[in-house]
């Protein structure tokens, strides 16, 4: 028996810390400091609204585009929050998650060997959807000195003639980074002025903890070259509704509602009535979230302050980045000996591209009381690390 | 400030003024000097430990005494208010807009307690007109914690 396969998703690199992920998984008295989820249940009276909407019996499919009146909502949101406008009828679809946002969008506009531009260390998928899509991945590594932004310099030395989609992937997972109003200015001048497509993924949008963030399709000129994506998933704790969505000019949009028509149909119609009461009514959910992760994130930063390890200060999503150079460890095995030595799980930052080497992601979408166990053992780890190379 | 404050200390009171410095983003001395404030000008009335009785030998009843009466001329509802608070055994007056006046919530140790208390102590009251007493049977939430259920965290370990 011959099995098929394709080559080009048989070469797609997996992950490269699947054996600590295998560890993690077998030893089950760790705890974690590893999920890239809410703690939080979805507030209740969005699950209330999916419940009716069962009760009611729609469960049907929805338009390929989803609810329009969710992709009304969606739009007075967007406009309300981050002052950018879309036609709901046109310029939106609705989609299961952020993530297929980000696979269809590279397939609609991606043609052999175009090159994409990838900021890292960032979210795992840009890289493998860019390849499905037959682009080339073309990796910018952020830098720490620079809060890991991405700047103005960094994009001109990576741009060629292929160049033709930037991905934004801010606030940032892993690294927590915001690109601040005066940030984005510079990178929309560029993409301006060598007409590059942006495609940013705004999913933690709602959480920055440093003003509000602002959507780099919401500056001059920028609007009519960039895909944005944003989700239900972090704003209002709704990851297991996979529900996200895709606004741009409405000829990509199309043709991103044509891929999502022939392989998904359309995205959980339960999950779209919940979405609505969210979008309308999910304000002071996330103000109560945002306030809880920013307390969260100042405890954490506090306590690498005191345990003296080094870590910017970072303004978005709920993960710190911490950096373990001091110790002369690759991030695989500092996190493997943490895991093994303090039962805490943490992730390597070389998960997120190869320039996550040195850091660790430490999510805070934990309580607390969970945080503070997790410190107390990393701060014991360090101190004997220190100890064991002759610095305690 | 004030509002991030009580915030958190409304759930969690034993919370260490260093701490919640550190949550909040402030200097500790500020946060400490406003706790005291907010002491002195009572709006911090006091702080008060959540117990699940149910789960302690010890035996309660709680009941929800619905009350209607007469205000009096000049005084409206306070004065009999305050003839019913200053009972110990009363946990909690209200007054209430509807079908009654004042909802009264009373702790007592035997169901035969309480009913002696309303008998004798509450419907003597000149100007209690009457009163329904109702028993909690049981209690499922109470000061925005569920008392029932422990939360397991079941989400996988790692997500990317």
């Amino acid at each position: 028996m011959r099995i098929p396969l394709s080559e080009e998703v048989v070469k797609l690199k997996p992950s490269g810390i699947r054996k600590f992920f295998d560890i993690v998984h077998e030893m089950k008295d760790a705890i974690s400091l590893g999920v890239g989820e809410p703690d939080f249940d979805t507030p209740w009276h969005i699950r209330d609204e999916g419940i009716y909407s069962l009760e009611k019996g729609k469960t049907i499919y929805t338009s390929n585009s989803g609810l329009l009146q969710l992709r009304q909502e969606i739009a007075k949101y967007l406009e309300k929050k981050f002052k950018v406008s879309y036609d709901p009828t046109k310029e939106m679809v609705i989609t299961v998650g952020g993530s297929e946002a980000i696979d269809i969008g590279l397939r609609a506009m991606l043609n052999p060997g175009d090159e994409v531009l990838i900021p890292q260390p960032s979210y795992v998928s840009y890289e493998p959807c860019t390849i499905i899509a037959g682009g080339k991945p073309v990796i910018i590594e952020l830098k720490a000195e620079n809060e890991f932004r991405l700047t103005e310099k960094e994009l001109r030395d990576a741009i060629t003639d292929k160049t033709r989609v930037l991905i934004l992937p801010f606030p940032n997972n892993p690294t927590g980074a915001i690109m601040e109003e005066s940030d984005l200015l510079a990178i929309a001048k560029v993409c301006v002025e060598k007409d590059i497509f942006v495609m940013s993924d705004e999913i933690y949008a709602e959480l920055t903890y440093k003003g509000r963030h602002v959507s780099i399709a919401s500056l001059p000129g920028m609007k009519e070259r960039t895909i944005l994506i944003n989700g239900f998933s972090k704003a209002y704790a709704m990851t297991g509704w996979r529900l996200g969505y895709a606004c741009g000019p409405e000829e990509i949009i199309r043709q991103m509602t044509k891929i999502h028509q022939f392989c998904i149909m359309c995205a959980p119609t339960t999950s779209q009535y919940a979405a609505i009461e969210a979008v309308k009514n999910g304000d002071e959910d996330i103000d109560k979230m945002r306030e809880a992760y920013n307390q969260r994130r100042r405890f954490l930063l506090n306590a690498f302050k005191e345990m003296g390890l080094d870590c910017f200060e970072p303004f978005g999503a709920f993960y710190v980045f911490p950096c373990i150079k001091e110790f002369n460890m690759t991030s695989d095995e500092f996190a493997t000996r943490f895991l093994e030595e303090e039962k805490v799980a943490a992730v390597p930052g070389t998960a997120f591209g190869d320039c996550g080497e040195g850091f660790l992601r430490i999510s805070y979408a934990y309580s607390l009381d969970h945080l503070k166990t997790a410190m107390e053992r990393l701060k014991r780890f360090v101190e004997k690390l220190r100890k064991e190379q002759g610095r305690g | 400030m004030r509002e991030q404050i009580l915030a958190v200390i409304e759930k969690n009171s034993r919370i260490e003024i260093k701490e919640l410095a550190i949550l909040l983003g402030y200097p500790e001395i500020d946060v400490a000097n406003e706790i005291k404030k907010m002491e002195e000008e009572g709006i911090i009335c006091g702080y008060h430990t959540l117990i699940d009785w149910e789960k302690t030998s010890i035996e309660k009843v709680t009941a929800l005494i619905e009350v209607r009466v007469t205000p009096q001329r000049g005084q409206g509802f306070d004065s009999i208010a305050e003839r019913i608070y200053n009972y110990p055994e009363v946990n909690a007056v209200y007054l209430i807009s509807g079908g009654y006046d004042l909802l009264v919530s009373l702790e007592g140790k035997t169901l035969k307690e309480v009913s002696l208390f309303v008998s004798d102590k509450l419907s003597t009251l000149e100007t209690v007109i009457s009163t329904a007493t109702h028993f909690v049977l049981k209690k499922y939430k109470d000061h925005g914690t569920v008392l029932a259920k422990k939360s397991v965290d079941e989400r996988e370990k790692i997500t990317l």
